[in-house]
């Protein structure tokens, strides 16, 4: 047990590996089952090390066994196990999805999922600032892998304003790291918090910057409002069991503006506790208010999906901004419960989409769906989550938000664009619905050989994903201790390791 | 030394800014190899510049920091990597779609290249 948390890294790194060799590279079949059930495996690893840390303190996994703050470390602690948990179960679900046809569009699906998996855990598991960038360019490099995958036009196009962006992204970050370096001596995290809270006044200005800097890049991943330009262009490109997975990759720079501001800029960090709290709180309110334009203005399906991606990115950075414990931990459950809705709502239009011939997700009266039924349900069930109908994960996750927000003082205005944008979130449902199920025409005969039915897998993947959801607010009291206490075992470490 | 290095990460950082601005995909590749450089060079000197210091402990009177050089060795890496990926990328672009604009515009709907 004591080697659980490098696990999450090594497995899926050599699954990517065996998947390249014979005899899955041979034949289908075997590729499928053997992703799937690596998958299965990461899963269980990935399970093994969350019930881990509901009854022990954050475990240091030091590779090498150097001594901190010299060696390179994981942190294994609640806040990074929940992450590589809701990950972890998520790209089972995309693989699963993928196995109906969409890995056989382009070459290496399973590997790079892999890949990508594994620097996910690897960016949620680092307790160090470079390897942070190191995983985060596993994860990238896997991403751009996935999002060319299918090939085509436009989607080699998006892909090259992605890879630009993203380098451009990475580069910032080296000058943060470097200017980090400089100033405090250290890229362990915890170190440098403590190293944070003995700077003189004038050394803080260089923190300042390299924070800044910091901020770019993470708002960059997390499509903070004035980088998230690339979101619905890259999203609504990719093919939909990538776009489902990359729905956690916002996630990501959720992830790492909690985990490195929380830690760096925590109650220790003298003159500069809380920065960068102001600008998120900004920046997030006003990502949800363009996120909840864009719902309302979405044409198709896919764009409506990125829109949700977005406007749960924008709920996530402001309730880190508002800086208040219990916010936080309410942000911790809607982040687990919005990356599976996100990644549900990606799956869900694709398979609306496939039955809907040349009309495609476009929201314009099309042909009767042949699983009308089947697929009207999953839609019902998919947009009571995401409006935040009781009683369903959505309903709790925003309740607790809204709860934990009245206690500050200037809570209000969230609260306020939370409720509005659900309101916007909920008309634009009630539109899509209407528009795709009940304004369906009679198919046309020359139409029905483009509809494709959804094969069982795909089904199984959603229903899940739902389940997964569902199980949040069956277990509600087990996941609202357990995130609190994430929260709380992340503030009380930025005090020493 | 001090100044001379600054200059050079500010001049590299500068051509790597204007030609990554620029519309086509092959001068955005060199700009972000531009960037890439004065980043590694901007990490080479975040643990301070020390003329004739080996980065062995003993080996001379001083010694120089040894963390960015490994750093810089990694990031150097990991930049080249990036960029041989955005190069086949950029080239699988201008196969696709018939030329080498950044934007999906073709070249002579605008005004100039």
């Amino acid at each position: 047990m004591q080697h659980l948390p490098i696990l999450p890294v090594l497995l899926p790194a050599l699954f990517a590996v065996l998947l390249l060799l014979q005899p899955q590279q041979a034949s289908v079949k075997f590729r499928r089952v053997g992703s799937v059930l690596a998958m299965l495996l990461n899963l269980l690893v990935a399970t093994a090390l969350l019930w881990q840390q509901t009854n022990v303190p954050a475990s240091h996994y030091l590779l090498g066994n150097w001594p901190e703050p010299f060696g390179i470390l994981l942190v294994a602690d609640q806040l990074s196990s929940l992450f590589v948990w809701l990950t972890t179960l998520l790209t089972l679900a995309v693989a699963v999805y993928s196995c109906a046809g969409d890995d056989e569009k382009g070459a290496y699906f399973h590997p790079l999922l892999h890949f990508l998996l594994m620097g996910l855990n690897g960016a949620f598991l680092t307790g160090d600032l470079f390897n942070l960038f190191v995983f985060f360019e596993v994860l990238l490099i896997a991403s751009y892998g996935l999002l060319v995958h299918g090939g085509g036009k436009k989607r080699i196009h998006s892909a090259l304003h992605y890879v630009v962006l993203n380098l451009v992204g990475s580069a910032l970050f080296l000058l943060a790291l470097a200017l980090l370096y400089a100033m405090l001596g250290s890229l362990h995290m915890a170190d440098m918090a403590q190293h944070i809270s003995t700077l003189t006044p004038s050394e803080t200005l260089g923190v300042k910057a390299a924070a800044g800097l910091l901020l770019i890049v993470f708002g960059l991943k997390a499509a903070l409002l004035p980088l998230h330009f690339w979101l619905p262009a890259a999203y609504s490109q990719a093919s939909a069991p990538v776009a489902a997975v990359f729905a956690v990759m916002t996630k990501v720079g959720v992830y790492s503006l909690l985990r490195v501001f929380g830690l760096l800029f925590g109650a220790s960090a003298g003159a500069l506790t809380g920065y960068g709290d102001a600008l998120l709180w900004w920046g997030g309110l006003l990502t949800m208010l363009l996120a909840a334009a864009m719902v309302l203005a979405a044409v198709d399906l896919k764009k409506l999906a990125a829109a949700l991606v977005l406007l749960s990115a924008g709920t996530l950075l402001a309730a880190l901004g508002s800086g208040n414990a219990q916010v936080k931990a309410a942000a911790l459950y809607y982040a687990v419960h919005s990356s599976w809705i996100g990644a549900i709502w990606y799956l869900l239009s694709d398979l609306i989409a496939r039955q809907r011939g040349s009309v495609g997700d476009r929201l314009v009266p099309g042909p009767r769906l042949p699983q009308a039924t089947l697929l009207g349900w999953l839609f019902v069930f998919s947009a009571l989550v995401v409006i935040g109908m009781p009683p369903f994960s959505g309903f709790v996750a925003k309740l607790w938000l809204i709860q934990g927000l009245s206690t500050t003082s200037h809570g209000m205005l969230l609260i306020g664009i939370l409720l509005l944008s659900s309101l916007a979130v909920l008309v634009a449902f009630s539109r899509a619905g209407s528009v795709l199920f009940w304004r369906a025409q009679p198919p046309i005969a020359s139409a029905t050989p483009t509809i494709i039915p959804s094969e069982r897998t795909q089904v199984f993947a959603i229903v899940l994903l739902l389940l997964a959801g569902l199980q949040l607010v069956v277990f509600g009291q087990w996941w609202t201790q357990f995130c609190a206490d994430a929260i709380a075992q992340l503030t009380a470490v930025s005090g020493g390791y | 030394m001090e100044l001379l290095i600054a200059i050079a990460i500010g001049l590299l950082t500068g051509c790597g800014v204007l030609l990554i601005l620029r519309g086509r995909t092959f001068a955005v590749m060199l700009g972000l190899t531009m960037l890439s450089y004065a980043v590694n060079l901007f990490i080479f000197v975040s643990g301070g510049l020390t003329a004739g210091a080996g980065a062995v402990l003993g080996a001379s009177e001083q010694y120089a920091d040894p963390l960015p050089q490994a750093l810089v060795l990694t990031a150097i890496v990991i930049g080249f990597a990036m960029t041989a990926f955005l190069v086949v990328l950029a080239i699988r672009a201008r196969a696709e779609l018939g030329h080498d604009e950044v934007d999906l515009q073709k070249p002579n709907t605008r005004g100039g290249a």
